[in-house]
Parts: C-alpha cells; sequence; structure tokens
C-alpha cells in the first residue's frame, strides 16, 4: 500500500513537470533539453517575428507564434524529439525524453 | 543614354554605395543579360525615354507589423504610393514580392487589397511571402490574390512584349534546408517557358531569394538553380525578389537577380557582425526612410534592355 502511493505521487508530479524554452533571436534556447516522459514543455516567443515549434516528423506543430505567444506540448513517451521552426528552418531544437 | 552621362557610376561605385545604404537611386540596364548601373540620384528622379515600358516593384509591406523597427507600416505604404502616383510617367504596373502581410490575418490582407488600390496603375500582380502562408497555407493568400483563377500561387502573363512568371516559394520549408520551389511548380516552369521566344525579356518574381545569399539564415532556394537552367537559354531574364529587406544583386549569364528594399523595416547585411540573427533591424526614425523603399523598371522599346531604379521613401 506504500509503495502504491509512492508511485502514484511520483506519477504526478511527473505529470505536473513544466519546463520552458525561450524563442530568441532566432533561435531556441536551450536548444537542447532532456526531461522525464510526461513532462510538458512551453516555448514563448521573445522576438518581433513569428515563429513556429514543428516536429521535424511533424508529428506535432503550433500556430505562427508571434510576440509572448506560447506553445505547450507535453511528451508522454520516451525518445527524441528533433523540432524546427517551418519559417526559418535553420532553427532547430531537440526534446530527449528519458524515463528515470 | 548620353542623356544620363553626368550622373554615370561605375558598378564598383554604385555596388559601394549600396553596401554603405547611401539611399540613392541607382538605375540600372540589363543590355544583353549584363547589368549596367548607369546613374545614381540623390532624389530618385530618373528621365524616362517616351515610349517606354515601365512597371515598379514593391515589397515586403508585412501589413499587421506594428513593432519598434517601424511602429507605422501603413504610413510608409501612402508615402510609397504617393510617390509612384506623382511619376511624370507613371508606370503601367507593380509587382509585389511577397510578405504583403505580417502574420496571414484575413484583415490584414483586405487592408492591403484596400491599399493597393491607392496605386494608380492598371495593374498589379504579387507573390507569397512565408508571412502570407502561415498557418493555413495559402489559403487566405488566394482568397484575395489568385491572379489566375486557378487556385495556386505561380503563374505567367505578358505585357508590352515582356513575360512576367509569378512563383511561389514560400509553402516546402524543410528542417535545417532552405526552402524550394517544389516539382509540381518547376514542371509548370518548363511548360511555360516551353512557349515563350527566346528573345522575349523574361521577368520572374519570387519572395525569397532565387540565388543562395546566405544559407545559414536560410536566404536562399535549394532547388533555384533547376529554374534557372531553364532560364538560361533566354536574351534577358530579369529575377526581382524580396524576403530579405536589402538591395543585392548577382549576374548569371543572361540571367539577373535583384532583391528590393522593403516598405516596413530593414533586415541586417547577411552574417551582419554584431547581428547574428535576421530580425527587424532598428533604426532611428529620421533614418528608416532611406532604408526602405520601390523599385522602378523600364523597358527600353525595341532594344530589350531592361533599368532597375530603387528609390527609397525619403529622398530629396
Amino acid at each position: 500500500m506504500k509503495l502504491l502511493f509512492a508511485t502514484a505521487l511520483l506519477f504526478t508530479a511527473a505529470a505536473h513537470a513544466e519546463t520552458t524554452v525561450a524563442i530568441e533571436k532566432f533561435a531556441f534556447t536551450p536548444q537542447e533539453i532532456t526531461v522525464a516522459p510526461g513532462t510538458k514543455v512551453v516555448w514563448t516567443n521573445k522576438d518581433e517575428t513569428p515563429h513556429t515549434v514543428t516536429a521535424k516528423d511533424k508529428t506535432f506543430t503550433s500556430k505562427a507564434l508571434d510576440t509572448d505567444d506560447k506553445y505547450e506540448y507535453t511528451f508522454a513517451n520516451a525518445g527524441d524529439f528533433s523540432y524546427f521552426c517551418t519559417l526559418h528552418p535553420f532553427m532547430t531544437g531537440i526534446v530527449h525524453v528519458r524515463a528515470k | 543614354m548620353s542623356d544620363h552621362e553626368p550622373n554615370v557610376m561605375n558598378r564598383r561605385a554604385a555596388l559601394g554605395c549600396l553596401a554603405a545604404w547611401s539611399g540613392a537611386a541607382v538605375v540600372w540596364t540589363v543590355a544583353g543579360g549584363v547589368p549596367r548601373a548607369l546613374g545614381a540620384t540623390s532624389n530618385g528622379k530618373i528621365e524616362v525615354p517616351k515610349g517606354t515600358f515601365t512597371f515598379a516593384q514593391i515589397s515586403d509591406t508585412h501589413i499587421g507589423f506594428h513593432k519598434e523597427a517601424n511602429p507605422d507600416v501603413v504610413g510608409s505604404f501612402h508615402r510609397a504610393a504617393a510617390d509612384l502616383n506623382g511619376m511624370q510617367h507613371k508606370p503601367a504596373l507593380v509587382l509585389h514580392t511577397g510578405d504583403l502581410t505580417h502574420l496571414s490575418k484575413p484583415e490584414e490582407f483586405g487592408q492591403l487589397k484596400e491599399l493597393l488600390t491607392e496605386i494608380k496603375v492598371d495593374r498589379i500582380h504579387t507573390v507569397p511571402g512565408e508571412h502570407d502562408a502561415l498557418d493555413d497555407g495559402l489559403t487566405g493568400y488566394l482568397k484575395n490574390f489568385d491572379h489566375d483563377g486557378k487556385q495556386r500561387a505561380w503563374y505567367s502573363f505578358d505585357q508590352n512584349g515582356v513575360h512576367f512568371i509569378g512563383l511561389s516559394n514560400v509553402l516546402n520549408f524543410k528542417m535545417g534546408t532552405m526552402t524550394s520551389l517544389g516539382d509540381e511548380q518547376l514542371a509548370w516552369l518548363k511548360k511555360d517557358l516551353a512557349g515563350v521566344s527566346k528573345s522575349t525579356p523574361i521577368v520572374v518574381m519570387a519572395h525569397i531569394p532565387m540565388w543562395t545569399v546566405y544559407a545559414q539564415w536560410g536566404w536562399g532556394t535549394a532547388d533555384a538553380d533547376q529554374a534557372i537552367a531553364m532560364l538560361k537559354p533566354y536574351g534577358s531574364v530579369t529575377v526581382l525578389n524580396g524576403h530579405i529587406h536589402q538591395v543585392l544583386q548577382k549576374v548569371e549569364g543572361n540571367v539577373a537577380l535583384h532583391t528590393a528594399m522593403s516598405l516596413a523595416y530593414p533586415l541586417p547585411t547577411p552574417g551582419q557582425e554584431g547581428i547574428g540573427e535576421p530580425g527587424p533591424v532598428k533604426v532611428p526614425a529620421d533614418k528608416l526612410g532611406k532604408l526602405i523603399g520601390t523599385r522602378e523598371i523600364t523597358l527600353v522599346r525595341g532594344k530589350h534592355d531592361l533599368a532597375l531604379i530603387d528609390t527609397p521613401i525619403d529622398h530629396a
């Protein structure tokens, strides 16, 4: 019973984990992040130019983000997820999702 | 061309002026495929010989942009329109080489469409920029600017002996590479050119430069070489681009490629030291008008030469 409770707590913590990535000066910062499964990643565009956050394989994509617009995506499963800005494809980033 | 002799300057001097953002208007002729700077003026007034066909290029109006780099893009447009309307020899048509809007919003397309009616010309032709293709591709753009009714952003038309081609290179962005025209459009171009005689002057418009200006910033078109190869057999080809908000030119045989100023805000020069990214450059308000503006192009009848004149919004 004690073990079950601990697992539930851990699950809750993971479900609420959140990390942020800035889109600034035509770059994703940090460019590379490692998170646990279930982590929500929030991107914020700090540039005056619109950008997108789009998976290389297009499995997820934001709309065009104007200044201060945010996009969030929760990574449920482990894996490596490359993404880029469809307007400026030289802007790239990667999210490593690793079970602890 | 002896009329222009007092203003004659060589190509190196003209390019030097451009590099220093002097804001002076520069006249170019494309004779036998080799652009030659005829002269530069400080007031943008160029004598246009009688009987010549003239057209103007505007670009990157970014309607909807209201940040520090230019809080009044609509005001900038009004001034450019007034300049064109004030010309003694009005251009026959206006070409807009993309980024009509900033965020592809329906109201931005609507506003630009209304603004374009200010310019007193018979025809205005556009190609889309990547800012006109956000979220739902070219749906919003084509709702307002479907020039031949075929629901695609590439088309051609003929006017005064010149074959004009509008291309779209703003949809095929792939991670880590430059944009491309795509196979469908290249196949269409081949078919379109098959009906054009080799002596017909050709003007191509496309938003993103059709040559690699600076790959690190995506300033180029990955498959542009294929399009240029198709255009090379023609005697006079002029490619007009926007996107990079500054004047640059390149010549490949009979093909001369040019980028235009923006009507909204300047961008850094390729890889400009101390900047590092292609975002809007903030300049003092009294300097902005020197860095944005219009371009006028003249075809001299019987010679098939094209002359380009860049006029910044601020001029004496």
